[in-house]
């Protein structure tokens, strides 16, 4: 590694948190000099402060919010991926379906989730079936795409091998999906946590199931502006931190042969 | 390679035995209504290096394809070892492919893209692995089995390719243009080594390419295609003796070889554009 590629990887790091710390200086020191009533917007300070003494409630509440973002992820990643291998099997089946596919995506979840709270009595299930079916849409369709696009050159070489079906599909076209489908676990990571912190708004659930979500009405209600400004610093930092666990998990995938994770030098 | 390994050639008489492939009046037009191919006749011979040569267009992988079973002729009948496509395969009547690229599986390493053949079909590991790694030998790669094919370079991503045809032994070897993408001096070593292959190991070639001087120092015939309508217009014994080296690519022989050849493309070429008038 050169210097300069050291640098890069310093840089990459730095400069983003550079501005983290130039804006939250900047708001820092409006809030003083013109003195913003706290219950307008509170200072990055009063935030901080507010993060440790409310620690308790909000962290139980970000496991609450979390759990139901990540059992949807999971559902989301095993079902769309199903339902790709589904599609792939039959343009029939594709045609007939993925109009149905789109409609849940672009059905908004705010207008459906009041039904699904109604229909299904467990709150938790609800939720996490909310988050899934903002979730799901990125995984499918992507999945569906990559298992699609192989190599002609490979396929032709698998055809006159007298490849199976099932060895076309797990040795060429699965392999052939990931990039697709790691691209697809990105988008629908960010998903699954807004899928479930909307379906929570709607629902309103209280009590030992209150979730991020619920702290952030409740605290608008009693202008307890700083701990909403907590709860809202706290889900976005969830969010940033799924997006670099799935950046890792493709990574991890990806990395000796996908042009995607390659070192931009080589 | 143990029992499999076949007699090397003795002679013309073994190329006079059955045909490997026999083609009778194939014809190819396809559902966009292009008329790829004109009724060709051609046998392919046991032991012989045949090389299609002719311009783009002139339908020379479409008729490979043919070849290959990857597409159905539209009128004509083609028989391999005398039999339909579905008796290929098995012992003796064994097809593999080399295609333009060096279509590697890029997320497996080396000798599991060398291997996948085998695996297919369902041959034991270590059986597998043993075969992936003299077939590798036999391309000059074997220390680079564990690598990825990304940190290969174009000529060695083609030798990969050429070890993975060569991994089951093919008693016909079917390569379309397969150096066509590469540098003139990379194209020429692969040529000799190929050329040294085919000696030693005593395969049948059929080699498309548009390179007359390749045709030339390769083949022990070509078959010269013409355009619009793809046709072979005329089949070309090369006998200049093996080993050919670089001195024979020089030589008067290749350029007497080479200026017959380009005469019959020349020709077809003039009488392809006089009747598209």
């Amino acid at each position: 590694m050169t210097p300069e590629d050291a640098w890069l990887r310093w840089a990459r790091i730095v400069a983003p948190l550079a501005v983290a710390t130039i804006a939250i200086g900047l708001w820092q020191l409006a809030t003083t000099a013109y003195d913003v009533p706290v219950y307008l917007v509170p200072s990055p300070a009063v935030v901080m402060r507010t993060l440790v003494t409310d620690h308790e409630l909000l962290l139980r509440s970000l496991g609450v919010t979390l759990s139901i973002a990540l059992a949807a992820l999971a559902v989301a990643t095993l079902l769309g991926t199903l339902t790709a291998l589904l599609f792939v099997q039959s343009r029939w089946i594709e045609m007939s379906l993925f109009p149905y596919a789109v409609l849940l995506q672009v059905t908004p979840i705010v207008a459906i989730a009041p039904l699904i709270i109604i229909w299904v009595r467990n709150t938790q299930v609800a939720l996490v079936i909310c988050a899934v079916v903002v979730a799901i849409f990125p995984i499918i369709s992507n999945t569906t795409l990559g298992l699609r696009s192989v190599d002609a050159g490979l396929l032709n070489l698998f055809r006159m091998s007298r490849a199976s079906r099932l060895q076309i599909l797990f040795r060429l076209r699965v392999p052939s999906a990931l990039p697709y489908f790691f691209g697809g676990l990105r988008i629908a990571s960010g998903l699954a946590l807004i899928g479930a912190v909307v379906a929570e708004f709607v629902a309103g659930t209280g009590g030992s199931g209150a979730g991020l979500a619920y702290q952030i009405l409740l605290a608008g209600f009693q202008l307890n502006i700083p701990r909403l400004f907590a709860a809202l610093v706290l889900i976005t930092l969830t969010g940033v931190l799924l997006f670099a666990v799935t950046v890792s998990l493709s990574k991890l995938a990806l990395a000796r042969w996908h042009e995607s994770e390659l070192p931009a030098s080589e | 390679m143990g029992s499999r390994h076949r007699q090397q050639r003795e002679g013309p008489a073994l190329t006079t035995a059955v045909p490997v492939v026999a083609l009778h009046g194939v014809d190819k037009t396809f559902a966009n209504g292009t008329h790829a191919l004109a009724p060709v006749d051609l046998d392919v011979r046991r032991g012989e290096f045949l090389t299609l040569l002719g311009p783009s267009g002139c339908g020379k992988s479409t008729l490979l394809n043919l070849i290959a079973g990857l597409l159905a002729p539209s009128s004509g009948t083609i028989e391999w070892w005398g039999g339909g496509i579905d008796a290929t395969g098995g012992e003796g009547r064994r097809l593999a492919f080399v295609f333009q690229s060096p279509t590697l599986m890029p997320w497996s390493r080396v000798n599991g893209n060398v291997r996948l053949p085998l695996d297919l079909a369902h041959v034991e590991r270590a059986a597998a692995e043993s075969a992936a790694t003299a077939a590798l030998a036999r391309v000059g790669l074997s220390e680079f089995a564990r690598h990825f094919p990304r940190e290969l370079s174009g000529g060695m991503q083609m030798r990969v390719s050429i070890a993975r045809a060569l991994v089951t032994e093919p008693d016909l070897l079917l390569m379309d243009e397969p150096f066509g993408a590469l540098d003139e001096f990379t194209r020429q070593r692969l040529d000799g080594d190929l050329s040294t292959l085919w000696r030693e190991h005593g395969l049948t070639v059929v080699f498309v390419t548009h390179s007359i001087a390749e045709a030339v120092f390769l083949s022990t015939r070509v078959a010269v295609m013409g355009a619009r309508p793809g046709r072979v217009l005329a089949e070309i014994a090369i006998d200049a003796p093996f080993p050919r080296d670089d001195a024979f690519r020089v030589s008067t022989a290749a350029a007497a070889y080479a200026a017959t050849l380009s005469r019959h493309v020349r020709d077809a070429g003039a009488a392809a554009v006089a009747s598209s008038r």
